[in-house]
């Protein structure tokens, strides 16, 4: 029973191989589930040993002014590094609060009246603190960007002359760059966002509206493709019943649309992760961007291999936040049969 | 004799605009139906029949003329001529009750208690034998099940005319004759009066009390409207060995197929005719040349 409820679970992130895994631990006596799993089991599998094997091969035929480009077994090694001085940094951080708060306790042991202060601690972050930093600062852009792109697209799906005026500004800052963003949004920030506590930092902002800026075209756009083509027949329908505009869009419209407008929202998505990774190491936002800003100015003899821990970890987590996206999609939309990808 | 018809259509003409100039689609269309009369809409492809439905339910503006309903003109469409889809146009995210729900919360709004609405949701599920499957959204049952449930959104609205545009067009032939069979009951218990559209020449005979058949567009109007005189209820067997059933059968199969011999029977059908019929370009020519083609077998095989 507790297989079955994993193997659910699981399904979410629609890993083939995983489900027919899972589902033959579920029902362990089925001989032709076994070989089905073997054979998708094992094909990626070869596919990973090949991309594994090629790569330290073909790394170790490039110097860099940085020595040999690393192979996998060096960037693993760099990757329990990283969570090696991730976990000696938490210790410090505890034997940091264990210290004050002995010394206080003593102080208050001495004299009762004394004023007590905890100083918080600002020891260096680490790799896992900077991917925490990096998924906050992409949610805050993506989430600002859905809130101002699906109502957009919504009403210029719905209004031909909205759609006609909003075209020419999609379409002319769809294709624009990040970096050539960034620069601007760094200018607005300061100048606009003065505050002597401020609640966020100002990198935070910057790459956060960045990703904005560049989050929000593909979910207007796919959002008014979706709501302007609503089944002729099912406008029809509304209009028979003459339901009020707001019955209408949220009993019709908007259901009828929403297959499009994830897809909308998973592209945003996808862009958002990319663009804030380079958003990071221009506005120094202490995320996985600046992880390897960093890294790259340090020029260790370590540190193309901890670049290396970066890419696949920025990989892992796109290829996460669009499957958490699908597992949305697949909550609230109600075209089930859908192909999801 | 009454004064006035129940539903009336007078000089109803209208005119598509194209890339040459208006097209006119229906010339000087004119009809009086009593009130509880069944009147079924035969033609060719691309002769108007839908778009003459879709006038009086007022989702097209007759260019001249135009439809009375109880001596009030039809300006826009409204609950009281409830429309049946052809492909059902049920609300895929909504299971069969809510589908009936979101039309009877519009139309009882403050005149129904919500128990009373529950009462007459179930009713209209239980009229199309529809009840066991009231939680049921539409993607899990059958072709023939939407259908129904359809009917009984449209039914759910009390309407004073059920327009029916091809209702049971895309059904295989047992579905379609059950949904006859439960259409002749619905008709028989409530009265309403009903236009549907056909291609199906036994359907027409069997249902209606008058049948309409059109002449080929451009310009297409009213041929010829026989009156079936079949006392009801009817029963498909004992017609089959009718021999008035079989003569107004043969009389319609003669206006379509002798007097109105579609121009280029023999030839692809294009989209030129089909595009203003729908007002949208090539909406479903290839569908209606199926279901036509499918529709002279079966004749010819009968």
């Amino acid at each position: 029973m507790s297989t079955e409820i994993t193997a659910k679970k699981y399904h979410a992130f629609n890993f083939k191989w995983l489900d027919q895994f899972l589902g033959l631990l579920a029902k362990e006596n089925t001989s032709n589930v076994a070989s089905q799993v073997i054979k998708s089991f094992s094909i990626p599998l070869l596919a990973v040993g090949m991309f594994l094997m090629l790569w330290s091969v073909l790394a170790a035929q490039v110097e860099t002014s940085l020595g040999v480009l690393p192979g996998p077994a060096k960037v693993w090694e760099q990757a329990m590094v990283l969570v090696d001085e991730h976990n000696v940094e938490r210790e410090k951080e505890v034997a940091f609060y264990e210290r004050q708060e002995k010394r206080n306790a003593e102080k208050l042991a001495k004299n009762p009246d004394a004023s007590v202060k905890m100083r918080p601690y600002t020891g260096k972050e680490t790799f896992f603190d900077q991917i925490l930093t990096s998924l906050v600062t992409v949610a805050t852009g993506f989430f600002i960007a859905s809130l101002i792109a699906i109502p957009i697209g919504i009403v210029t799906g719905m209004s031909h002359t909205l759609y006609t005026a909003f075209n020419p500004i999609i379409q002319l800052f769809k294709p624009v760059s990040p970096l050539a963003w960034l620069p601007i949004v760094t200018m607005v920030v300061s100048a606009v966002y003065v505050s002597k506590d401020p609640l966020f930092a100002k990198s935070f902002l910057t790459s956060a509206i960045t990703v904005t800026l560049c989050c929000l075209w593909p979910t207007i756009i796919n959002t008014a493709v979706g709501v302007s083509s609503v089944d002729k027949d099912l406008i029809n329908v509304s209009r028979v019943l003459r339901l009020p505009w707001l019955t209408k869009t949220m009993k019709i419209v908007i259901p009828s649309s929403m297959p499009m407008m994830f897809t909308g929202l998973r592209l945003s998505l996808g862009i958002g992760w990319m663009v804030l990774i380079a958003a990071e190491m221009l506005a120094q936002n202490p995320g996985l961007g600046k992880f390897v800003w960093d890294e790259f100015q340090n020029g260790s003899s370590n540190s193309l291999a901890r670049i290396m821990v970066a890419v696949l970890v920025i990989g892992l987590i796109g290829f996460m936040l669009d499957r958490g996206m699908l597992m949305l999609q697949r909550r609230f939309s109600w075209d089930k049969s859908a192909v999801l990808r | 004799m009454k004064e006035q018809a129940h539903l009336e259509l007078t000089r109803v003409s209208i005119d598509f605009p194209t890339d040459n100039g208006p097209f006119r689609a229906l010339d000087n269309v004119n009809l009086k139906i009593d009130e509880g009369e069944f009147i079924s809409l035969i033609g060719h492809s691309g002769c108007g029949k839908s778009t003459v439905l879709n006038i009086v339910a007022g989702l097209h503006r007759a260019t001249e003329g135009g439809a009375i309903l109880n001596g009030k003109e039809v300006t826009e469409p409204g609950p009281e001529r409830a429309v049946v889809f052809q492909n059902h146009s049920l609300l895929p995210w909504l299971s069969a009750y809510e589908n009936i729900e979101l039309g009877v919360k519009q139309v009882f709004k403050g005149k129904k208690s919500k128990a009373e609405m529950r009462e007459w949701i179930e009713h209209n599920l239980e009229l199309v034998h529809m009840t066991h499957a009231k939680d049921k959204r539409p993607d899990e049952i059958s072709g023939g099940m939407k259908q129904r449930v359809g009917i009984a959104r449209a039914l759910a609205m009390q309407p004073e005319v059920l327009l029916m545009d091809e209702p049971f067009g895309a059904l295989d032939a047992l579905t379609r004759a059950h949904l006859q069979d439960s259409l002749m009951e619905i008709h028989a218990t409530l009265g309403n009066t009903v236009i549907m559209i056909t291609h199906d020449v036994d359907e027409a005979v069997l249902l209606s009390d008058r049948i309409v058949m059109m002449s080929n567009g451009p310009a297409a109007t009213i041929g010829e409207i026989l009156r079936i005189e079949l006392e009801r209820p009817r029963e498909r067997l004992v017609l089959a060995d009718d021999a008035r059933y079989n003569h107004y059968r043969s009389e319609v199969l003669k206006f379509l197929y002798e007097r109105q011999k579609r121009p280029g029977e023999d030839s692809e059908n294009t989209s030129g005719p089909e595009s203003p019929e729908t007002g949208e370009p090539g909406s479903s020519s290839k569908e209606d040349a199926q279901r036509e083609s499918a529709t002279t077998l079966r004749v010819v095989a009968g």
